[in-house]
């Protein structure tokens, strides 16, 4: 470092603002970064914002969109926030989704349109997160038996997932797929019955849709997990000193699998959601396009691993989605949506590095680490 | 019928094609891990460079000759680049590595940068203007089975072979590749002989980076040729597990990268011979495979027999003396 002509130093007393201040900080940052980034290509940054800004939250109906987009935001956020505490790092929320989207449009096309809505509905909750758990498992087990890179495995898994669901829809004669009128021509997949469509909490101007309330009470039970019982002591011991867990008479290897699943289930629930609540049918496409596992890790980032701040941060970078897609067009920038969200990431590890240590030209040795930092 | 028109010489001929992006993009991960440095933006530093290359041979005249060398140059600047701020985040603000790696391929992915740049540039509506064809090696083509696999490739995949080649001389062979290789294993003692570990890690991050942009450009040049969205396909991915799986030595990611051109390559392969099998099913072959290779290789040996750097993935700072 000394070459630079500075050093980090830790602050030896954490301020008390740190934990509001780094999110704030590097969203503000990232946003700065992404209007350089805008300007330097020809684009009117204030317009692009501003429009950003209306079709997220101002204008009309577009919150309710925001939260529509912040529901699948909010579960693969809680998957990665979750998994990424005790070291596990899970890059798979986007299978997890994907599998969990499958059997929960499956048990719901199976159910029918006779089940009442809530058999049919928690049904989908409940094979949403089995989906999402044994596909989270597989990373999980292989790491507790072999040790294999659990990035690697669970980000190959991604794409099975995904050419398990382009399987179904476009390349078999599978349960999903619809088999007459238009879908003999165009193949897509079964319109789950209407009974089976997640509800809405309407209140006036906006309507909250049930899987964003679901998230938001498994972020609030998340909390609780981590904070008050055995298992999230356990947790937290597991992610901070292995060894130490090891001595204190702990198995990592059956927490890591048990968060695998739990992470798993999250992303899981997620695609049931996101099913349930948005777009009624298994559509590969659409799930792939929608990349909504590879954000859950920058919220989860942003959101500093807490799952209450999940919440918030998934509504923030929902509004970014929902923009994106209502502004698509020759307009609008693609592209833009990861830009920001990579801008984000980088910035909150910065930012985390920045406001733990203290620039100095001379000082002695940083010790302590933080979530976000290396171990 | 020609002998060289057999499924066999068919697959080898393609794997090496289909394989030449896993060899660039293998080798530079291989450099940066062998400082010590774990370069999760592969995928992300890949589009970077065939994007680049992309533009460069749009709309840059020329003959081919000055034009390709430009694209190529182009694509390791503009994955170097990307490189460059992983480099600063990881050695300099020393954050985590998995993390940092992903947002470079979060911010320059599928649904990224590249998009954006080549949404603005307006590229991917035609086939890029120059392309790298095969070419026919000393008039060797015909010459049967080695023929067509190995004298009938595209100029990139001649490429790769130097650089692998290289890379194993410099790996092994000469004193700068002795000090990475003691900053990736154990950067306190390189540092107290006087190697500066920063700097190391600085270089090999940047430069193993920009050949992921190289590997970007055979997409964009060569596989495709033209600009998609996220073209790369997971490969970049794929590359992160090759080094495992050749055990941080070029000569082995070069044969694993074409072990996996090969199954990346063998539903077109059977399909252009009419045997029918779900093409859908077959994509998803080299990505079950890159599990279980993985399984494989990390359940024979620890991690520390197979020649993993002992400091990779861990930050390096100066103890106070």
């Amino acid at each position: 470092m000394s070459r630079f002509g500075f050093r980090l130093e830790p602050r030896s007393n954490l301020p008390k603002w740190l934990p509001w201040a780094v999110p704030v900080g590097s969203f503000l940052a990232a946003l700065l970064v992404g209007a350089i980034v805008l300007f330097a290509t020809g684009q009117n940054a204030l317009s692009v914002y501003g429009r950003i800004l209306d079709r997220a939250f101002l204008s009309e109906g577009a919150f309710t969109g925001t939260l529509i987009s912040a529901t699948p935001l909010l579960f693969t956020g809680l998957c990665a926030a979750v998994a990424f505490r005790i070291g596990f790092f899970n890059i798979g929320g986007e299978g997890q989704f994907v599998m969990g989207a499958i059997f929960g449009s499956g048990i719901a096309l199976k159910l029918g349109a006779d089940a009442p809505g809530i058999l049919s509905v928690s049904a989908m909750v409940i094979f949403g997160a089995i989906g999402g758990g044994l596909w989270g498992l597989i990373p999980g087990i292989l790491k507790a038996k072999f040790r294999t890179n659990e990035i690697i495995t669970s980000l190959m898994l991604n794409y099975v997932a995904i050419v398990i669901a382009t399987y179904l829809i476009f390349d078999s004669n599978s349960f999903w797929r619809e088999l007459t009128g238009s879908g003999v021509v165009f193949p897509k997949g079964k319109i789950l019955p209407t009974g089976s469509w997640w509800p809405n909490l309407d209140f006036g101007s906006i309507i909250v849709p049930f899987g964003f309330v679901l998230g938001m009470v498994i972020a609030g039970w998340l909390y609780v997990l981590q904070r008050k019982t055995r298992f999230g002591f356990e947790m937290r011991v597991v992610g901070g000193a292995p060894t130490t867990a090891r001595y204190a008479g702990m198995k990592p290897a059956r927490i890591v699998v048990a968060v695998a699943a739990l992470s798993g289930a999250l992303a899981g629930l997620g695609g049931a959601a996101d099913i349930g609540n948005f777009r009624h049918v298994l559509d590969p496409k659409g799930l792939q396009q929608s990349g909504f596992g590879y954000a859950g890790i920058v919220v989860a980032a942003l959101a500093r691993l807490n799952p209450v701040a999940v919440v918030f941060v998934a509504v923030l970078l929902g509004g970014i989605t929902n923009a994106g897609y209502a502004l698509r067009g020759p307009d609008f920038p693609s592209g833009l949506v990861g830009v920001l969200q990579g801008l984000i990431l980088f910035c909150t590890l910065g930012g985390e590095v920045l406001a733990r240590y203290r620039i100095t030209r001379s000082g002695r040795t940083p010790v302590g680490a933080s979530v976000l930092e290396a171990s | 019928m020609s002998i060289n028109d057999n499924l066999f010489v068919i697959i080898m001929a393609s794997a090496i094609f289909y394989g030449t992006p896993l060899v660039f993009a293998s080798l530079g991960e291989l450099l940066a891990e062998r400082s010590g440095v774990l370069n999760l933006g592969v995928e992300g530093m890949m589009l970077l460079g065939a994007v680049a290359a992309a533009w460069v041979s749009t709309n840059v005249g020329g003959p081919a000759i000055v034009v390709l060398p430009l694209a190529i140059v182009a694509a390791m600047i503009a994955a170097g680049l990307g490189a460059s701020i992983h480099a600063f985040l990881t050695i300099t603000l020393r954050v985590n590595q998995i993390i940092s790696g992903l947002a470079l391929t979060i911010f320059a992915g599928a649904a990224g940068l590249s998009s954006y740049l080549a949404g603005i540039w307006q590229l991917g509506q035609t086939p890029v203007k120059q392309q790298f064809g095969k070419i026919d090696v000393f008039g060797l083509t015909d010459v049967p089975v080695v023929g067509p696999i190995l004298f009938h490739q595209t100029l990139l995949t001649y490429l790769s072979w130097v650089l692998v080649i290289a890379a194993s001389f410099y790996l092994f062979r000469t004193r700068a590749g002795l000090h990475l290789r003691a900053v990736g294993e154990s950067p306190q003692t390189a540092d107290s002989v006087g190697i500066s570990v920063s700097r190391y890690r600085y270089f090999h991050v940047i430069f193993g980076g920009s050949f992921a942009g190289i590997a970007g450009a055979c997409f964009s040049l060569m596989i495709v040729p033209t600009w998609v969205d996220g073209m790369t396909a997971g490969q970049g991915w794929i590359a992160l597990a090759l080094v495992i799986f050749g055990f941080w030595r070029p000569d082995l990611t070069l044969l694993g990268a074409y072990l996996f051109g090969a199954l990346s390559s063998l539903g077109l392969t059977l399909q252009a011979r009419g045997i029918h099998i779900s093409t859908a099913l077959l994509t998803a072959l080299p990505y079950v495979m890159t599990i279980v290779v993985l399984v494989v290789v990390s359940n024979t040996a620890s991690r520390r027999q197979l020649g993993a750097p002992a400091a990779l993935g861990k930050p390096y700072e100066r103890e106070e003396r």
